[in-house]
């Protein structure tokens, strides 16, 4: 008994090695994948290792040093790679810091979201009836009011900060998953081992997380990864309106709306952020996409 | 027509829930009366408005109450400007629907077409590029991808006016920002609908019977490649309408975006309250036209 038990173990982590071992290889063969892969992790090290990489302190001011043009441009100066903003700061330094920010609120939005929506999903779908009404009219209501707006207000009431940015964000982007998990739930609900599950007696909070909640999880996964790139730029956009990130913390939301009044005399305070989330993004979407050619060919566009 | 009189029964309660959320957001969250009298104020003061506001009643009889005028059309007054929240919001939705028509418009100029082509031409150069630009679209910050065009087009060419609203040209660059980013979508969308199309066998007996390639493109695979797409375009509504709030803030445009992202900044929340009332009425005005243009234009679909 135990040795039968022990090979299947041992036959499973051999299957588990053997595709990872498959994912990696895949993930080499696919060239949007790999370039998803190199972005983000560019920007995590960015993230991480950022007192090491900036040259200035990204939120010391220099009034003298202000608005000066990228280092190749005329009056640029060497010390400063990207140019300066309205108050003298070092813009590469900003973006480097930057990055924590939209990582860190990409990541941390996107699990409370996942957590809330998958419970919420599953026991709509799995205990119908009243449960399901209740959540899926929720769900309805929140999707006539837009996104960013549902935000402002919560914001303008709880004031702006961090934490609360992230519970924003979280709190209402969890309807995507409520649906998904809700109707994935629905179709593996009227499959035969989950009847002979609840034939033989099983525990519903056993049936949902042994036999329902391992075949949702992928699908939940690609969309949770699709869902940073979308957080990452709900928070610029949240900052660039002035009700996010505050300074002096950095945010490149923060940073587009210094430019986008500078934008008349100087280019570069507003450029350099844009290009540095709409790169990041593009990775995040990269991988999210690859992820979802590899773990769920049922899901199309 | 039963039909359309059960989905508008079946809206009450999510409206009913709109305005539960928006009268626990600001009635319960923060204290209103602190919001509106000045730090000075006494206690007593405070208290009275408090009193003539009927904020000291149990708060079930507080929502009902609160129910009862919206009911009447009363949202309260704006302090800012003195006057019924309710149609200074209704004031500034033209500004608000040109610019969303326009942006549509934008869109479907640039969906359209290359959707079709690059379904058609599928993995050619030409998909690669119109697919790769789609990817880019969708990951440009709008409001980025809006600074950028006042930079090219109205800083460093002088084509078009940097902010404000009046001419035709005022609203080229806002159309521009908001269009892109729903074509982008919505170019991946014709794309995808269309190849599952092309694949389908009344297709390939219109080539049998020697049809010319362009009327099956047009006639036959464009209008049933459209089915998906409307609806998901009418289900854009509270994209575009999320849109036009940031896009009028970059833009200066005196639309309902504006207005409330000012009315939020200045904590004026009679004003936040009727227009979130106002554009969720609309969201879900345009879902329901969604699901009755799907219904037209497939009559296969039939609901229970």
């Amino acid at each position: 008994m135990t040795q039968a038990s022990e090979t299947t173990i041992n036959q499973q982590k051999g299957v588990a090695q053997s595709s990872f071992r498959k994912l990696a290889t895949r993930l080499f063969r696919s060239k949007t994948g790999m370039t998803g892969l190199v972005i983000v992790m560019t920007v995590i090290l960015m993230a991480v290792f950022a007192p090491l990489l900036a040259q200035h302190d990204p939120a010391q001011t220099n009034v003298v040093d202000r608005l000066l043009p990228p280092s190749w441009s005329e009056g640029g100066s060497p010390e400063f790679l990207l140019g300066t903003d309205n108050l003298g700061r070092d813009i590469l330094s900003r973006i480097i810091y930057g990055s924590r920010i939209s990582l860190f609120i990409g990541v941390s939005a996107v699990l409370l979201a996942g957590a809330i929506g998958m419970a919420l999903g599953l026991i709509a779908g799995y205990y119908g009836k009243v449960w399901d009404f209740v959540i899926m009219r929720t769900v309805d209501a929140l999707l006539a009011i837009p996104n960013i707006l549902f935000m402002l207000i919560i914001l303008a009431v709880l004031g702006p900060s961090l934490t609360t940015l992230i519970l924003v964000l979280g709190g209402t982007t969890w309807v995507v998953y409520a649906r998904m998990v809700r109707s994935e739930t629905l179709s593996i609900k009227e499959r035969d081992y989950v009847k002979s599950a609840k034939a033989i007696g099983a525990k519903d909070f056993r049936i949902i997380m042994k036999y329902i909640l391992p075949n949702v999880i992928s699908s939940f996964i690609v969309i949770a990864t699709l869902n940073v790139a979308t957080t990452i730029i709900l928070e610029a956009s949240l900052s660039f309106l002035g009700l996010g990130i505050q300074p002096p913390d950095v945010s490149w939301g923060l940073m587009l709306s210094d430019g986008r009044e500078y934008i008349a005399t100087s280019w570069w305070v507003a450029t350099f952020p844009g290009i540095a989330i709409t790169i990041t993004v593009l990775g995040v979407i990269f991988l999210g996409d690859w992820l979802r050619d590899v773990l769920d060919p049922k899901i199309k566009e | 027509m039963k039909y359309l009189v059960q989905s508008m029964i079946k809206t009450i309660p999510v409206l009913l829930l709109i305005t539960l959320i928006v009268f626990l957001l600001i009635r319960v969250t923060g204290d209103p009366v602190s919001l509106m009298l000045p730090e000075t104020a006494t206690e007593e003061e405070r208290d009275s408005l408090r009193e003539s506001m009927g904020l000291n009643e149990p708060l079930p009889i507080q929502y009902f109450s609160y129910l009862g005028d919206l009911m009447t059309g009363d949202f309260g007054d704006s302090f800012r400007y003195n006057t019924d929240a309710l149609s200074l919001v209704l004031e500034r939705l033209p500004a608000t629907f040109e610019l969303a028509i326009a942006s549509m418009v934008v869109a479907i100029i640039i969906s359209v077409p290359l959707g079709i082509l690059s379904a058609v031409k599928r993995n050619s150069f030409f998909d690669l590029f119109i697919t790769g630009g789609a990817v880019l679209g969708k990951a440009m910050p709008n409001f980025w991808l809006g600074i950028m065009l006042i930079l090219f087009l109205s800083v460093t060419f002088q084509i078009f006016p940097v902010s404000g609203r009046g001419t035709l040209g005022h609203l080229v660059l806002p159309a521009i920002t908001l269009g892109t980013g729903i074509a982008a979508e919505m170019t991946r969308l014709i794309r995808s609908s269309m190849l599952e199309i092309l694949e389908q066998d009344f297709i390939r007996t219109a080539r049998s019977k020697g049809l010319r390639e362009s009327i099956i493109v047009n006639k036959h695979a464009f209008r049933n490649a459209l089915i998906p797409v409307v609806t998901i375009m009418a289900l854009q509504t509270a994209t575009l309408v999320g849109g036009t709030l940031i896009t009028e803030t970059v833009f200066a445009w005196p639309g309902l975006g504006q207005l409330l992202v000012q009315s939020v900044n200045l904590r004026d929340m009679a004003v936040v309250q009727a227009a979130t009332f106002i554009i969720a009425i609309f969201v879900i005005l345009s879902n329901l036209l969604a699901d009755l243009i799907y219904r037209f234009l497939d009559p296969r679909i039939k609901y229970e």
